[in-house]
């Protein structure tokens, strides 16, 4: 059987983790942004330490016309790239099916309005650090969920599962993506945005004194956001959180890397999202609001 | 009248310095920083800037050397008032105590100490610029007033007369709260949405999100001065509006940024924690000056890591 063409739009750290381990199983290609990345990545392949320790050949390139026909595109670019991606990928795969993986909420919605694809919605769990365009760190070893968003079925999100587990990921497939993909928002919106504000690692302090009750205040804030979207949860974002901080291991999250680089966050995506939807539904959210608020402003005062 | 100045930062040596202007008064100041205390005693204590005043008083570090005193008047940072009083309050056995803190909760901890306890809030602000000299940035006035019926508002109005003819314009009235709350929620509503963003006053105004924020704010430290039977003298709302102009304070970083970005331990326990715990005492709900304390003490935390 001939290998299945694969194509990972961005390579930052989630992309780069997919784009080795599916380059084990299946013709890769990375469409990445700038051409040194894409020289760096044809010449040397993507190397992977960590968990896990290999370097996988890639193909890629900044223009989407010079690589071959994929039939399954996974856009792992960062939420705050994403309109930037998408944009290049209008017109081009005709025949793939896209896979958005971003944070939050909507990544979808705007990969949709850019083409007839079909789609799938992920979210993952895995983290990693990178190290350089063509080295990533797999750091945690957490499950990717994948469910289908539009003209896909649960048979389509379970072939790309079975893809991914097949590489040496781990992944699981489901009817309805949204229970999952609701509790990674509230916690992602909880844990990123206190992380950003206070500076702290996710460690023991976000379920201790004195800022564990505010954790677990914005928690319930988003249960019962999701519930106003009739949305029922797939875990508990507050036992997710306490079981985080038990792993005696201090991750730092995203949007705390993000301001102390002083680069954008995934605000928009994360909180944002979170709040609009609450607000919607005529759910009150004043802490995340609050969060979301505190969070910009902290973006506005790099300059 | 002898007075002591307990903690002579900025603040305290505005007041030590104009009252040792007056011939009827002694001033004494106890400071826990040697070299201010070592040049207040050789070349005396300098104000430039605002007013331009050399007082001479007698400061020390030691506070079994201070001598019986008719007023004192605590200026430390709220965190210090537990230590500073209870190392001075001998001082004080036959005198009064006034505060000119920021915060709330600087009076019940004084009272622990000390009998007779004057209840203070003041703007005028400054900086130490070098030990035994004070850039004095902004006059302003001072507000006094009883903390319980144990202090005559007679006494009270002594000290304001003295601290007014010595260039710190001071009124004594019956009940300070008014002038008290209206400072700690302009500065609980607006310090820490400064110091955890690292906007200035003027850019958190700017913000329709952020100002929102505050004026939320704003209401609960509201609602539990109301329940308190506490009327603000002033609509901090207009404050903070004003402060916001360009010719104000548009690009004024908060204490507490400033304290932030050096690292120092905030009086957030007696601003938001203030407002949560006195809410707390009077059934008035306070959730985001809740979420605000927990924030800026996550900030804390987060240095020690």
């Amino acid at each position: 059987m001939a290998a299945v063409n694969v194509c990972v739009a961005g390579a930052g750290t989630i992309g780069s983790l997919l784009a080795a381990h599916l380059g084990r199983v299946a013709d890769v290609s990375v469409l990445v942004r700038r051409e040194e990345h894409a020289r760096a990545l044809n010449r040397d392949g993507l190397r992977v330490s960590g968990r896990a320790d290999f370097t996988a050949r890639v193909t890629a390139a900044v223009d989407p016309a010079e690589l071959p026909e994929p039939e399954l595109v996974i856009v792992a670019c960062k939420g705050s790239d994403l309109e930037a991606v998408a944009d290049r990928l209008v017109g081009e795969f005709a025949g793939a099916t896209l896979m958005t993986i971003q944070n939050g909420l909507g990544a979808e919605e705007i990969v949709a309005a850019r083409g007839p694809w079909p789609i799938l919605s992920s979210v993952t769990f895995m983290s990693g650090t990178r190290h350089s365009d063509t080295h990533v760190e797999y750091v945690l070893d957490t499950a990717t969920w994948i469910g289908p968003y539009r003209a896909t079925t649960a048979g389509s999100a379970s072939a790309v599962a079975q893809l991914l587990v097949s590489s040496g990921l781990k992944a699981e497939s489901y009817a309805d993506l949204r229970p999952a993909q609701w509790s990674k928002l509230i916690f992602n919106a909880t844990v990123n945005g206190v992380a950003a504000l206070t500076g702290l690692p996710h460690d023991h302090h976000f379920a201790e004194e004195p800022v564990g009750p505010l954790v677990h205040a914005l928690m319930e804030e988003g249960k019962a956001a999701a519930a106003g979207a009739c949305v029922v949860l797939a875990e508990d974002p507050w036992e997710m959180n306490v079981f985080a901080t038990q792993r005696g291991f201090r991750h730092s999250p995203s949007m705390l890397e993000d301001v102390r680089a002083q680069r954008p966050t995934e605000v928009e995506l994360i909180n944002g999202s979170l709040v609009r939807a609450a607000q919607a539904n005529g759910v009150p959210v004043p802490l995340h609001e609050a969060v979301y608020a505190l969070v910009r402003g902290k973006e506005r005062s790099y300059s | 009248m002898r007075v002591c100045i307990v903690g002579c930062g900025a603040v305290g040596s505005l007041f030590a310095a104009n009252l040792a202007q007056l011939d009827d008064v002694e001033v004494w100041a106890y400071d826990a920083s040697r070299e201010h205390v070592a040049a207040i005693n050789a070349t005396g204590l300098r104000l430039s800037g605002a007013g331009e005043v050399i007082g001479r008083l007698t400061a020390t570090a030691d506070a079994a050397e201070l001598p019986p005193c008719d007023f004192g008047i605590v200026a430390t940072k709220a965190m210090h008032t537990d230590s500073a009083v209870a190392a001075t309050a001998h001082a004080f056995t036959d005198g009064y105590v006034a505060t000119v803190q920021n915060g709330l909760g600087n009076e019940e901890t004084i009272a622990k100490h000390v009998e007779r306890v004057i209840r203070g809030t003041t703007f005028p602000a400054g900086k130490i610029v070098a030990p035994g000299h004070v850039q004095w940035d902004v006059k302003g006035d001072t507000t006094l007033g009883p903390y319980d019926d144990r202090t005559p508002l007679d006494e009270v109005q002594r000290l304001a007369d003295a601290c007014t003819r010595g260039g710190m314009p001071c009124a004594a009235v019956a009940d300070a709260r008014g002038p008290q709350w209206r400072k700690v929620i302009f500065n609980a509503s607006t310090n820490p949405i400064g110091a955890l963003t690292g906007l200035t006053h003027g850019r958190v105004c700017e913000r329709p999100d952020l100002r929102g924020l505050v004026s939320g704010l704003v209401d609960e430290g509201t609602a539990v001065a109301a329940a308190q039977g506490i009327e603000l003298d002033a609509d901090p709302e207009a404050l903070i509006d004003h402060a916001a102009k360009p010719e104000v304070a548009y690009g004024h970083k908060a204490s507490m940024l400033q304290d932030v970005e050096a690292r120092r331990q905030t009086e957030i326990d007696y601003l938001n924690g203030g407002i949560v715990r006195f809410g707390k005492e009077h059934g008035v709900q306070t959730p985001l000056n809740q979420a605000i304390w927990a924030l800026v003490k996550g900030v804390e935390q987060s240095w020690q890591q």
